[in-house]
């Protein structure tokens, strides 16, 4: 049993699965940066004194699975989601799913997924992978990461779906219905409605740990992390930051590239000088996102590091934080 | 970014899959390619796998000393740590900790061995007979 899903590879995982799925069902028109714009995809949050391998909490995304419901929400679209209980069950809907020729996203753990690069197999649940077909026994599989379609054994897609631990994924199963014909005054109240969105959370939600004030935490934090933790730790702190920010699928500049792409698209249905400009702006950001990557990069190249590394990452950060603050200032305004 | 600054270094990616970046063409339009990794990123990585060697190390020492039992070391090697081991297998965080001290270990029923073998993905005999 196999449906016709086409394979798509994207930046993120999740805009990834959620663009694919829609593009299946007819909306020809979606993106990886429509998706991602429209539905929230940047966030930022250091949740303090939790740890996470032994580093810094931090995140540069919105809650996993929110980009496709807020997207489909805003084009009317509904997300069916599915957690299980136990493994028998689980099995047996994904299975008929795929009998009925539905390709389905499934939220899944990376340390036990065979294709991912061993060095990437971390116990990290918030993956995602669409399950388009099964033959001979083996799951036909489309992860947004990986260049073509791949395959999972029943027993390690049982593994991965049920993988343990924060974000456990219990076999999370989505997939998007009831789909109508999307208007192009639906797709433009839905861009305006993700850039709001996304301008307040980063603005304006209250507490000095979430959004741009997040980045600037993040910053003051950085300057003690030597003093306080010894040149080693304070090392494996910053490598931990640069991971969450520049890998795979999440990221600091990886995002803003994202994002200067999407409002260059906002721009073809509504037509603002406006973004053009932003875009740039964007683009800037995340030219300074992966430049600060670089100058955090050096303190943990070696084992020997000095405080002018940490401050001047700080102050970086706190330049990068100024920055988005007034263009998500300047965004909002838009009408 | 531009295209052509798009970097291209040997990464854990190599052979396997390759990354997707958003950046600017020669007219200044957004479009995707691919990269096959980039020094900074690898760096990163390389540095947390190191730690990780060093802590799998440091808990192999410690089972040949007799301080702690096999199951530290299999935590460690796993990159799991006592809340993940703890939902996977059902046992509480501090029954896991009992678990740690060898005299504790070695009293425990070939059942709750089978629960860790399972948790760890390997046989009861590794747990049993641990030699590394």
């Amino acid at each position: 049993m196999k449906s016709s899903y086409q394979h798509i590879q994207t930046a993120h995982c999740e805009n990834g699965v959620a663009t694919g799925l829609l593009k299946y069902h007819g909306l020809d028109f979606m993106t990886e940066p429509l998706m991602f714009g429209i539905g929230s995809g940047i966030f930022y949050i250091h949740i303090p004194f939790l740890m996470v391998n032994g580093g810094p909490a931090v995140s540069y995304r919105s809650m996993p699975g929110w980009i496709f419901s807020r997207t489909s929400k805003a084009l009317g679209i509904k997300v069916k989601r599915k957690k299980f209980s136990n493994e028998k069950d689980a099995y047996e809907y994904l299975n008929h799913q795929i009998e009925k020729g539905n390709p389905v996203g499934c939220q899944v753990g990376v340390f036990n997924l065979p294709y991912f690069p061993s060095e990437y197999r971390f116990h990290f649940n918030a993956h995602n992978i669409v399950v388009f077909g099964k033959e001979n026994g083996h799951y036909l599989v489309s992860d947004p990461v990986m260049e073509t379609f791949t395959t999972l054994t029943e027993a390690d897609m049982e593994k991965v779906r049920f993988a343990k631990g924060p974000l456990a994924p219990k076999g999370h199963v989505y997939f998007p219905e009831h789909i109508k014909p999307v208007s192009k005054e639906q797709i433009q109240k839905a861009i305006l409605k993700g850039i709001k969105r996304t301008s307040f959370e980063m603005l304006h939600l209250p507490g000095p740990i979430v959004g741009v004030s997040g980045i600037n935490y993040t910053a003051r934090q950085m300057r003690k992390w030597r003093d306080a933790l010894g040149q080693r730790k304070a090392g494996l702190f910053m490598g931990q930051i640069v991971r969450m920010q520049e890998e795979i699928g999440t990221g600091g500049g990886g995002f803003r590239f994202i994002y200067a792409a999407f409002l260059e698209q906002a721009y073809e249905y509504i037509p603002n000088e406006k973004f053009l400009v932003l875009s740039d702006e964007f683009t800037k950001i995340g030219d300074m996102w992966r430049e600060a990557a670089i100058t955090m990069g050096r303190i943990f190249k070696g084992r020997l590091n000095e405080q002018k590394d940490f401050l001047q990452s700080a102050d970086m950060l706190d330049e990068i934080a100024a920055l988005e603050k007034a263009a998500f200032k300047a965004l909002n305004k838009i009408k | 970014m531009k295209k052509e600054d798009i970097p291209q270094d040997q990464s854990a990616l190599t052979g396997v899959t390759r990354d997707v970046c958003y950046v600017k063409d020669k007219d200044g339009k957004y479009t995707t390619d691919l990269s096959i990794g980039w020094q900074v990123k690898k760096q990163a990585l390389d540095n947390a796998w190191e730690d990780i060697h060093e802590r799998v190390k440091e808990a192999l020492e410690k089972v040949r000393r007799n301080e702690v039992s096999p199951i530290v070391y299999f935590m460690e090697l796993k990159l799991m740590d006592i809340p993940l081991l703890s939902s996977y297998t059902g046992f509480w965080r501090w029954t896991i900790k009992r678990h740690f001290k060898p005299s504790v270990f070695n009293t425990l029923s070939d059942k709750k061995l089978m629960i860790y073998a399972k948790a760890f993905d390997i046989s009861i005999n590794d747990l049993k007979n641990f030699k590394e």
